[in-house]
C-alpha cells in the first residue's frame, strides 16, 4: 500500500519535471530562433534597400561602359568592375599563398615562441585600421613607383588578407586529429608531404571559407585603394596605372552632387555585393565539385 | 615474408619522465606476440618506439637499440623508411576521411611516389582481399568515403592501408578495443592468417586475446617486462608472481 502510493507521487513528480523541461526546451528553441531572424533581418534589409535603389539604374550601359563627363546623362561603371577584379586578383595571388603558407607553419610547426610573436603580430595585423595599411602599402609601392597603380592596390589588400587567412587556415589545420597524421607517418609518408597531401587536403573547406571571409572583407575596402589604386574615369588593364574599383567609385558618386551620380552609386554598390556572394558561391560549388571529383579517382 | 625483431637495452621518456626502462626482447618471425599490463605500464610506448612514432611527439627520446630484419631502426635508417618496413594499425580506426575506400588504401602507395593504375588496382584487391573486406566494400570502392564505413570495416580498412605497403611487420596497438564482440572476432581470425606472412606484435588489454591469437606474451608492468614466455605458459603457470597476480585478476 505505501509501495504503491510512493509510487504514484514518483510518478506525478516525473510528469512534472518533464513538463517544465519541455517548456524549458521550447522556450531556448524559441530564443535561438529568434537571434537567428535577428542576425539576418539586418543583411536581408540592407540587400533588398540595395535592390529597391538599385536596380533601376542597372542596364546594359551601365555594366559595359566608362563613365560620361559631368553634366551628361548614361555612362557605367565598366571600368570599376574590371579594376576590381583585377585589384582584387592580385591581392589574392599574394595574399592566399602567404596566408596558407603562414598557417600550415603556425599549425603544424609554430608550438614554439616564434609561432607565439607570428600569432600575436597577425591577431595586431588583423586589427591595423584599413586606412593604415594603404599609407603602408603608399611608402612601399607607390613612393618607389612614383606612380598609383593596380598593383600598389591589391598589395594593401593582400596585407589586409593575410591575417584572416593564416588564423583560420591554423585553426582548421589544428582540427585535424593526430590519429590522422600518425596514420600518414605510420605508412613512411614523410611530414611535409603528410601536411600537404592529407592534413591539408582534410582541412579544405575550412581553409576555403577563410579564404574566402578574407576576400569578401577586402572586396568592399576603399581606404586602402584611395591613395594606392587612386581611381581612374577610364577602362585600364594594366596593372601599372592608377586603376578604377567600384568601392573608390561609389565613395566618389556619392559624395557628389548629382543626382544621376547617387543613382549610379547605388548601383554600384548592388554590383560589388552581387560580385562578392557570386565569387564565394562559385568557389564553394567549385570546391564541392572538386572534393567529389578528387573521391572518384 | 616476417624478420626478427630484436630490441636491445631500449629506454623511453617522455621529457623527463622515464616510460620504458632497459627492455630486452626478441619477437619471432610469422608469431604474433601479445603485450599485456595495466593501463600506462609503457607497452603502447614500447609498440611505438619500434617503428619510431614515439618521437613524433614533443620531447620524447628513445635510447638503445632495435633491429628489425637487417635494419636497424635508429642508426642508419630513416623513420620513413623503417616506417614503410614496420606498419602499424591503431587503437582508433583512423582511415583518411577525405579519401574514398580506394584512395586510403592505396595512400601508402601514392603519396610514396606509385602512379601506375594497375599496379595499384592490384595492390588496393590484393590488400583488402588479405585484410577480409574486399567482399563488402567491392562494389562502392570509389564512391564511399572511409570514414563512411561501420567501426569494425574502418579497421580492417585501415589493416588493409597497413599491408598495401607490403611490411614485414604489422604492430598493432589495442586493435579491437573500440570494436565489438563480431568485428573483434573477425580481426582476431584476420592475425591468424596474418600471422603466415608477417610478424606480428599486438599490445591488448584482453587476456582472452591474447591467448586467443598470440604465440608469445610478454607481461609490462612500469615501464619494465616483467615475463616473456610462450603464452601458454604466461596463462597458465607462470614464474613472477606479479604475472600471476595480474592475470589473476588480484591488481590491474
Amino acid at each position: 500500500m505505501s509501495e504503491r502510493s510512493s509510487n504514484s507521487v514518483a510518478q506525478s513528480s516525473l510528469l512534472r519535471i518533464s513538463l517544465w523541461r519541455r517548456f524549458t526546451d521550447c522556450f531556448a528553441t524559441s530564443v535561438a530562433a529568434l537571434t537567428v531572424v535577428l542576425v539576418l533581418l539586418p543583411l536581408g534589409a540592407i540587400f533588398a534597400y540595395l535592390v529597391y535603389r538599385g536596380i533601376g539604374s542597372i542596364n546594359w550601359a551601365f555594366l559595359t561602359q566608362t563613365p560620361k563627363p559631368v553634366g551628361e546623362a548614361g555612362g557605367g561603371m565598366a571600368n570599376a568592375i574590371g579594376g576590381s577584379v583585377l585589384i582584387l586578383g592580385i591581392a589574392s595571388l599574394l595574399g592566399v599563398p602567404f596566408g596558407i603558407g603562414a598557417g600550415i607553419y603556425l599549425a603544424e610547426y609554430g608550438r614554439n615562441r616564434f609561432g607565439d610573436i607570428i600569432r600575436f603580430t597577425s591577431d595586431v595585423l588583423n586589427g591595423v585600421p584599413s586606412i593604415v595599411i594603404g599609407i603602408v602599402a603608399y611608402s612601399v609601392v607607390v613612393l618607389r613607383q612614383k606612380h598609383f597603380s593596380a598593383v600598389a592596390g591589391g598589395f594593401a589588400l593582400a596585407i589586409m588578407m593575410v591575417p584572416t587567412i593564416t588564423r583560420t587556415t591554423e585553426e582548421m589545420l589544428l582540427l585535424v586529429p593526430q590519429s590522422i597524421r600518425e596514420a600518414a607517418y605510420g605508412l613512411g609518408v614523410p611530414r611535409w608531404r603528410t601536411t600537404l597531401s592529407i592534413t591539408l587536403r582534410t582541412a579544405t573547406s575550412g581553409v576555403i571559407t577563410g579564404v574566402m571571409l578574407a576576400f569578401a572583407r577586402v572586396a568592399g575596402e576603399t581606404a586602402p585603394l584611395l591613395f594606392t589604386a587612386f581611381g581612374n574615369q577610364y577602362w585600364n588593364l594594366n596593372v601599372n596605372q592608377s586603376t578604377a574599383a567600384l568601392p573608390l567609385q561609389i565613395f566618389t558618386y556619392a559624395i557628389s552632387p548629382f543626382d544621376e551620380w547617387h543613382r549610379q552609386a547605388w548601383a554600384g554598390a548592388l554590383v560589388l555585393i552581387v560580385l562578392i556572394v557570386g565569387a564565394v558561391a562559385a568557389v564553394r560549388i567549385a570546391v564541392r565539385r572538386g572534393a567529389l571529383a578528387g573521391a572518384n579517382n | 615474408m616476417g624478420v626478427t625483431i630484436h630490441v636491445e637495452n631500449l629506454n623511453a621518456w617522455y621529457g623527463k619522465v622515464q616510460a620504458l626502462h632497459d627492455i630486452n626482447l626478441k619477437f619471432e618471425p610469422n608469431h604474433a606476440t601479445a603485450l599485456i599490463g595495466p593501463s600506462g605500464c609503457g607497452k603502447s610506448t614500447f609498440i611505438r618506439c619500434l617503428n619510431r612514432m614515439h618521437e613524433t611527439i614533443p620531447e620524447a627520446r628513445v635510447k638503445g637499440r632495435v633491429r628489425i630484419g637487417e635494419l636497424d631502426a635508429y642508426n642508419g635508417t630513416s623513420a620513413t623508411q623503417l616506417r614503410r618496413r614496420v606498419g602499424m594499425v591503431f587503437q582508433k580506426p583512423n582511415p583518411f576521411p577525405s579519401m574514398s575506400i580506394y584512395d586510403n588504401v592505396a595512400s601508402g602507395l601514392k603519396l610514396n611516389g606509385v602512379r601506375n593504375r594497375k599496379q595499384l588496382d592490384e595492390v588496393v584487391e590484393r590488400s583488402l582481399n588479405a585484410s577480409a573486406l574486399w567482399d563488402e566494400v567491392k562494389d562502392q570502392l570509389h564512391k564511399q568515403s572511409g570514414a563512411g564505413l561501420s567501426g569494425g570495416q574502418q579497421q580492417r580498412l585501415c589493416i588493409a592501408r597497413a599491408l598495401a605497403v607490403e611490411p614485414e611487420v604489422l604492430l598493432m596497438d589495442e586493435p579491437c578495443s573500440a570494436l565489438d564482440p563480431i568485428s573483434t572476432g573477425k580481426i582476431e581470425e584476420l592475425i591468424f592468417q596474418l600471422k603466415e606472412q608477417y610478424t606480428i606484435v599486438i599490445v591488448t588489454h584482453n587476456m582472452q586475446q591474447a591467448a586467443r591469437v598470440a604465440e608469445f606474451t610478454g607481461f609490462f608492468l612500469l615501464g619494465k617486462v616483467i615475463e616473456f614466455d610462450k603464452t601458454e605458459k604466461i596463462f597458465t603457470n607462470p614464474s613472477n608472481k606479479r604475472t600471476e597476480d595480474y592475470i589473476t585478476g588480484r591488481f590491474g
